[in-house]
């Protein structure tokens, strides 16, 4: 097979396709596995689209929203948990619907390879009335795009987009086309966009509508049956598998002959086109990721069909999983070699990064700590274990203001205050309303902001807090101290967590303090391009005791050789000298 | 080996280049007419986290994922990572690895130890071993990131049936322009042992 065009990631093809179908307004919160689609459309013209990073997903999808009112297509692009931060608009733009086109882009992290859950957007569909679309690869992710916008403008509805980390995270050949513009003109329309309860009631109606005529398009039915992806691929009748996402591709290999539904639009599921498929083949089987959503309606229309007897609902499935579940037997063929048991290798902090002193120090102090999503959550494991908690985006503020007030009331006198620590980005996102209510409603807690100038954990985004905009343009910046001193919080301290003797100081006397306070620990990752720490540290071995102090740092550059050296791994050091104060014997130095 | 039909597994280190190599293989596949599919790790194992690539080229590849005794070819940034997915390579296939060794945080803490004699292990395995210093090779040609392309050198001397023009030109395709001549030299150092 020759196929011409380019090797996309699905995430960049689903911004070819957004560009394609003539989107000019995008908004995102950044999230892996979702966050490459919106980098990739920052870098079509400015003129042509319209690109932000919105301080959280509830802002970029009403940002959408207001586009697609205006008569722009319009998208938001987030992960999973992102969209429960964005279901409050989601709900009620299902009853507005839309004028210019409006998706919805959510990716899913089956696996959790980098998140706190494994929860399941096809729900969301469901609950909101809202269609979802599912690609199997990148020309799909470009395709379904295109036809997530046609979809929504056709019915009047927001449109959700789902992949799967391995959807967003494969690279596959794409075929691209030209950019089409679908501008529409805006007429004021209060009946539609204004929802109040009297024409919420009239607009709950058309959805009822609604997702009964996009039903019958999945069924064949309609002038926009063309537009739904669903297709019947009729092999041996002895086993008829209905499947969608990455699932179908695993499916092709593991039961090359069997007849496959294959679902590219997963809610609304076409009832007749099921039980057709059902009523040719003998024994009928859904393989799907997660929860049993498509079996679960099929059982429902008394259709007799079997999925999660076999197949887990935890975590990803794959060819193997498929395979060992459905026919009792190992993957084919044999391995090079057994498993055998090497050390875990965990991720941890970079060499050189600024949250290896704040988490050391907190680690010392035993202090207890709230923590929050960024790559600060590593803070939790060997050798700091300094996090009691970790939830969702903002949580660390407010758990911490809770757990503050339930050991006030029992008289639990074992700390003296929680900490929370919480990144600048994800301060921006939903920690600002948290230290709001410390403030307000008397709380004591010594909230951390680990300033480091970027969006680290899912590869450098430009946030409020920096100066920058997505396309680097310079902005207006968060003045945090000033945003702290509005709220009613007078102490607000500025310190650099690599003087750690000052930064544990400051946090003694904080935590301390009768009253809330914020701590701004200021350092730049050390990933960035403006850092450069210049050359490695080197350990003098005649200075050297062999007390081990500088291990407890837990830098991954610093090692213990076999005969009990200790040596600076020249190739992993980032030079940054955090180090050097640990040694009691000053053998550590450039 | 050929293009017709490969599961190539990368793995490494979080941060090593492992995603580069994933895209100049897939893109000389792309230039090679075949169809190809790349499954790559993003987000937190970036952050010095085991990371493991599949590429899968072939006339028609479905799954994007490679599975336990399914890959041709396994090429290693790092030798306990090597170990980690042996049994991801098939009996017989072939390992290119470099001898780098990083400690996994487990180990620079003592709480456990580095495999010992891990490469010896490797070579007395069901696997055809192709080892070499990819850090050093790479730090000859001017940059220590140029591990990545090293190996693909080495795995490209291995594949029949693409021109070195071909590889030249994916590599072209993947690289900033700035940054060509070290990791042609790289190439070259791989390619030609």
């Amino acid at each position: 097979m020759k196929i011409s065009g380019k090797l996309l990631l699905g995430n960049e093809a689903v911004a070819q396709g957004a560009y394609e179908a003539g989107v000019s307004v995008v908004s995102s919160y950044p999230g892996t596995p979702s966050t490459e689609v919106t980098e990739n459309v920052a870098k079509y013209s400015a003129e042509e689209i319209y690109c932000e990073w919105a301080p959280n997903e509830k802002v970029a999808a009403e940002v959408a929203i207001g586009a697609s009112v205006a008569g722009s297509r319009a998208m938001c692009c987030m992960k999973h948990v992102g969209l429960n931060v964005a279901a409050d608009p989601l709900f009620t733009a299902a009853y507005t619907g839309v004028n210019g086109g409006l998706v919805f882009l959510v990716a899913d992290d089956p696996g959790m390879f980098s998140s706190q859950n494994e929860q399941d957007t096809r729900f969301y569909g469901l609950s909101s009335h809202v269609p979802v679309l599912e690609p199997s690869d990148s020309q799909e992710c470009l395709d379904y795009t295109k036809l997530a916008f046609d979809i929504s403008e056709a019915f009047d509805t927001p449109v959700i987009v789902r992949l799967t980390t391995r959807i967003a995270h494969q690279r596959s050949l794409v075929n691209i086309g030209e950019r089409v513009n679908h501008a529409k003109k805006y007429e004021k329309n209060i009946s539609k966009y204004v929802m109040m309860p009297a024409m919420a009631k009239g607009r709950h109606v058309f959805v009822e509508k609604r997702m009964a005529a996009l039903e019958a398009a999945a069924c064949g039915e309609g002038e926009f049956a063309g537009l739904v992806p669903n297709r019947i691929e009729m092999k041996d009748k002895k086993l008829g598998i209905v499947t969608s996402g990455v699932c179908y591709q695993y499916v092709r290999e593991v039961f090359p002959e069997a007849s496959v539904l294959k679902l590219g639009l997963v809610h609304p599921l076409p009832e007749k086109v099921i039980r057709e498929f059902a009523e040719q083949v003998e024994e009928l089987l859904v393989v799907e990721e997660l929860e049993p959503f498509i079996e679960t309606y099929i059982k429902k229309l008394g259709i007799k069909v079997e999925g999660k007897k076999y197949f887990t609902n935890l975590g990803e499935l794959g060819t193997a999983a498929i395979r060992k579940a459905y026919y009792g037997i190992a993957p084919d063929g044999e391995k090079a070699g057994e498993e055998v048991n090497v050390p875990a290798r965990p991720p941890v902090f970079c060499a050189g990064c600024p949250h290896r002193a704040v988490f050391y120090v907190l680690s010392n102090l035993k202090v207890r700590v709230c923590g929050d999503i960024g790559c600060y959550s590593l803070g939790a494991l060997d050798p700091y274990h300094a996090l009691d908690s970790v939830v969702c985006m903002g949580a660390s503020v407010s758990m911490a203001h809770g757990m503050q007030k339930a050991m006030e009331i029992n008289g639990d006198l074992t700390q003296d205050k929680v900490v929370a620590v919480i990144g600048d980005s994800t301060f921006m996102h939903s920690g600002i309303t948290s230290l709001v209510d410390v403030a307000y409603n008397k709380g004591v807690s010594t909230v951390i902001i680990l300033d480091n100038s970027i969006t680290g954990m899912t590869g450098h985004q430009q946030n409020p807090c920096m100066g920058y905009t997505i396309r680097n343009e310079k902005t207006v910046a968060v003045d945090l101290i000033k945003l702290c001193d509005a709220m009613g919080i007078t102490r607000v301290k500025v310190v650099d967590p690599f003087d750690m003797k000052k930064f544990r100081a400051t946090v003694l006397e904080e935590t301390q303090a009768d009253e809330p306070s914020v701590i701004i620990a200021q350092r730049p990752c050390a990933l960035l391009k403006t850092v450069n720490y210049g050359a490695p540290v080197k350990i003098d071995e005649g200075k050297c005791v062999k007390c081990g102090s500088c291990m407890r740092l837990g830098c991954p550059a610093i090692i213990k050789s076999a005969d009990g050296k200790y040596q600076i791994d020249a190739s992993q050091c980032a030079g940054c000298e955090l180090c050097v104060s640990m040694c009691p014997k000053g053998a550590i130095s450039k | 080996m050929n293009f017709d039909n490969i599961n190539i597994l990368i793995v490494g280190v979080g941060g090593q280049g492992t995603l580069l190599a994933s895209k100049f293989l897939g893109m000389a596949a792309m230039l090679a007419g075949k169809d190809v599919k790349v499954s790559e790790v993003h987000g937190m194992s970036q952050r010095g986290g085991s990371v493991v690539t599949c590429v899968k080229i072939g006339d028609s590849v479905a799954s994007p994922v490679i599975d336990e005794a399914q890959a041709d070819v396994m090429l290693s940034f790092e030798l306990a990572e090597a170990v980690r997915w042996l049994p991801y390579l098939k009996k017989g296939g072939a390992l290119i690895t470099s001898t780098q060794q990083i400690n996994p945080m487990t180990v620079v803490l003592g709480r456990t130890t580095y495999p010992d004699n891990a490469l010896k292990a490797l070579e007395g395995s069901g696997a055809s071993v192709k080892a070499l210093d990819a850090l050093k090779a790479a730090e000859e040609c001017g940059s220590a990131k140029a591990v990545n392309i090293v190996l693909c050198g080495v795995l490209a001397s291995m594949v029949e049936g693409v021109d070195q023009a071909l590889w030249m030109d994916a590599l072209k395709a993947v690289v900033p322009s700035k940054f060509y001549e070290i990791n042609e030299k790289a190439f070259k150092k791989g390619l030609e042992g």
